[in-house]
């Protein structure tokens, strides 16, 4: 039952789409400049049915409806409520229907509040995500159709994957493709801009929001990744430069140069043809990613099951959109001339950019390699945090640096600027004062650690200003300020985190430098669908003589048989004690992994200020418009 | 101009796309479910203490042979070695041990205190050799026919139970 609703739904999505483009092409034959209303009826239309889809599928999850396929092999009727919800975007099919959700929603909102006087522009930006919607929705019911039929209908689902079922990954997805999928609308706007040879300041007065918009979502979307991959994969760190990770992180680069780059444009400044690029390669990357994750190239947690379909029919998508854009962007793009003055406000944006395009491309390289090696010359590698690490830390230094300096400078104007201050000499202070408890050696940690302050102090310093003098742009300010928080804190992590490996039986004690562990007890349960070891483990401070309570677990789940380890974290705010456990097979040894981790709640605190500077550009434009 | 850049980037992008195809048939390695039943393939092994290499499929013809990956800092290899020893005294197989990134002095005590079941020891510093076996982690033993096809796979410590399970697919 609920199937044929939910098909019928995504039938009638489909032919609005279609009806959107048709009436869109009639439409700008016309003289007159109003964009008729059946085209925002039918917009209103697309969306309507597009998100009954999506409730659809979500109450069949809820209802545990097994006569659908995808219901019977994600979910499970014992499974709490909030993983029944979250199970309906925790599969392939799930996830492609909250796409296409998504994709729908930006042309409803770019539609009826991108209100720019301009038809042209405005319906073909309509067209092309339209194009987009229909493609997907093709793919989406002939090759992965989240409503397919089960007969004769199981009693009994087979569960979703455990790891998964945690609050964070529940948020996870939804924020991830608002963010890069909510990219696919200054995709379109940027072909439209092309073909409807919009005058350019405008064009980047109208993408602006949805930049800083998508920006946001994307920044929160990898911030809870982090926090899931922390707590729940236990293996104790946030960022693994897994291939998965890189292809969030890499739409991600492309929105932060993309925004800087804007507020040149919005100047009439130059770049035009720039960020009509960045624009294109924004959701041309966020695509390469999905390509990556669902064809099963890569392994990861966040691999579904595989099945080489879907992986031809994401890439042959993406053929046909990279060349029918490169098409059109040489068919109409026209020469500009950029006239920089050398140290100018945007001068320093430039540079930023390049930073950026840099960071983009040693992340593209180090995903992309194992592949191309793998294919032609059957050799395996991988690329992990060393290559990463080595490659970007030191130019995260510069970077820093003219996050601090650039700022200072004036639109258009040549005027040099003092760049080492009174705030220079205060942070290269603070730096000293922490170097004499840290005791770092390493020059290049120094330099990032000396640079960040900077970047911080700097930024507080602003902040202050800001509210005497109005000129100061705030959101710039805690964005930048939230950056060399960030910075300086996984630095610091870096420097003080402590891992200790070692194996005990129960009533064993470990006595380490600055701890001693006992292993005090264990203890078994049967909990809703799985069972759990948990261990009872006492740590003592050697310093400060502090007990801590710490019950890692080890938990089997039926639905499917998986087995997971549950890290158990003592967090007092300043610093994390991290302790997992896994058992040795047939032995009455279990393998204990104890860590220390400073500032992590500092680390997640900064992403979060530096996103908020994003919500505020969206504010902005709002209240300007 | 603009028409040679057009066609170089083409160029360019048809060859990404054409290797992102190809990549696609090109997978799965890592799943050593799928490895079962395959012939193994051809690797050449580090010998632990002499110089030079040997090729696994060149040794031991017509014999089985079982392919033991084991570190000294991994608890369960300990507590499989017993298994191991037991299975070096069958006439029908050769076990050949792969020391996975490992210390070479903290492996040979290992082996001096543990006894040695190994009829060739290999060793793989860096963990690269063990990945064309699907190698997860440690311990993994991997049972070959005497035709070098891949007949069984164990991920974890071997137990009595495999022990047995290897006796009687050996001597049948």
């Amino acid at each position: 039952m609920l199937s044929n609703f939910g098909i019928t739904f995504l039938s009638i999505t489909f032919l609005t789409s279609f009806l959107l483009i048709y009436l869109s092409f009639n439409e700008l034959k016309t003289a007159n400049n109003k964009i008729p209303k059946k085209i925002y009826n039918f917009s209103s239309l697309q969306l309507i049915f597009t998100i009954l889809s999506f409730l659809t599928l979500l109450a069949g999850f809820v209802v545990s409806d097994f006569s659908m396929s995808n219901v019977f092999e994600n979910s499970h009727s014992t499974k709490p409520l909030l993983y029944k919800i979250s199970g309906t975007w925790g599969s392939h099919e799930g996830s492609l229907l909250l796409w296409i959700n998504i994709l729908v929603l930006f042309s409803f909102l770019f539609l009826f509040y991108s209100n720019n006087n301009n038809k042209k522009f405005q319906l073909y930006t309509i067209i092309f995500q339209n194009f987009l919607i229909g493609t997907f929705l093709i793919f989406l019911l002939f090759n992965s159709n989240p409503f397919s039929l089960l007969f004769p209908v199981p009693n009994e689902g087979l569960g979703l994957n455990p790891i998964l079922q945690d609050p964070a990954l529940a948020i996870h997805p939804p924020l991830l493709y608002i963010g890069f999928v909510g990219s696919s609308i200054y995709f379109s706007a940027a072909l439209a801009a092309l073909i409807s040879k919009v005058e350019t300041k405008l064009f980047a007065r109208v993408i602006k929001p949805w930049v800083s918009l998508s920006w946001f979502f994307q920044t929160l979307g990898i911030l809870v990744g982090s926090v899931w991959a922390y707590y729940e994969l236990g293996w104790g760190g946030f960022w693994f430069w897994d291939p998965v990770e890189n292809s969030s992180l890499m739409p991600w680069l492309l929105m932060t140069a993309l925004f800087h780059s804007v507020l040149v444009l919005e100047r009439r400044l130059g770049l035009y043809s720039w960020v009509i690029i960045l624009s294109i390669l924004t959701f041309t990357m966020s695509v390469v990613g999905t390509f990556l994750v669902r064809s099963g190239i890569l392994n990861s947690v966040h691999t579904f099951a595989n099945d080489p379909s879907r992986g031809l029919f994401i890439l042959t998508f993406l053929i046909l959109m990279v060349f029918s854009s490169i098409f059109i962007f040489f068919k109409y793009s026209t020469t500009e001339k950029n006239t920089f003055k050398f140290l100018s406000k945007e001068f320093f944006i430039l540079i930023n950019n390049w930073f950026m395009v840099f960071f983009l491309l040693v992340v593209l390289i180090g995903t992309m390699y194992p592949i191309f090696l793998d294919t032609l010359f059957g050799t395996k590698i991988s690329v992990g945090p060393p290559y990463y690490n080595f490659v970007l830390a030191p130019f995260l230094i510069p970077l820093l640096f003219l996050m601090t300096s650039g700022p200072k400078f004036n639109w258009i104007s040549s005027e040099s600027k003092k760049i080492f201050d009174l705030v220079f000499f205060i942070s290269l202070f603070i730096f000293l004062a922490i170097l004499f408890i840290v005791k770092e050696k390493n020059l290049i940690v120094n330099l990032t650690l000396i640079f960040s302050i900077y970047l911080t102090i700097q930024s507080l310093n602003d902040f202050y200003k800001a509210f005497k003098n109005k000129s100061i742009n705030l959101s710039r300010v805690i964005s930048h300020f939230g950056f060399g928080l960030l910075i300086f804190f996984i630095s610091i992590n870096h420097i003080l985190s402590i891992e200790k490996n070692f194996n005990l039986k129960v009533g064993d004690e470990k006595n380490l430098s600055k701890f001693l562990i006992k292993f005090e007890n264990i203890e078994s349960y049967k909990i809703d669908n799985y069972q759990t070891i948990i261990g009872d483990f006492q740590i003592l401070n050697k310093k400060n003589l502090i007990k801590k309570n710490l019950k890692p677990e080890i938990r089997i789940y039926d639905q499917p048989k998986t087995m997971t380890y549950e890290a158990s974290i003592d967090s007092n705010f300043f610093s994390d004690t991290y302790l997992t456990m896994s058992n040795v097979s047939d032995s009455e040894l279990f393998n204990i992994k104890l860590q220390i981790k400073p500032f992590m709640n500092f680390i997640w605190l900064s992403v979060f200020i530096l996103s908020l500077g994003g919500v505020l550009n969206i504010f902005k434009r709002i209240k300007k418009v | 101009m603009k028409k040679n850049k057009l066609i170089i980037i083409y160029a360019v992008l048809i060859f990404i796309f054409l290797i992102l195809y190809l990549s696609l048939d090109n997978k799965k390695i890592y799943n050593t479910e799928d490895l079962v039943g395959k012939k193994m393939n051809e690797v050449d092994l580090l010998y632990f203490e002499s110089e030079g290499t040997f090729n696994t499929r060149e040794i031991f013809k017509n014999k089985f042979v079982l392919f033991n990956f084991w570190a000294s800092w991994c608890a369960p290899c300990r507590k499989e070695h017993k298994n191991l020893i037991r299975l070096s005294k069958n006439k029908n197989l050769e076990i050949i041990g792969v020391n996975f990134k490992d210390s070479p002095q903290s492996a040979k005590k290992f082996l001096e205190e543990l006894g040695n079941p190994f009829s060739i020891l290999a060793k793989d510093p860096d963990g690269k050799q063990s990945i064309n076996f699907g190698i997860y982690g440690i311990p993994e033993t991997i049972l070959i026919d005497k035709d070098s096809n891949i007949v069984k796979k164990y991920v974890g410590p071997l137990n009595l139970k495999d022990v047995n399970e290897i006796r009687s697919i050996v001597e049948k």
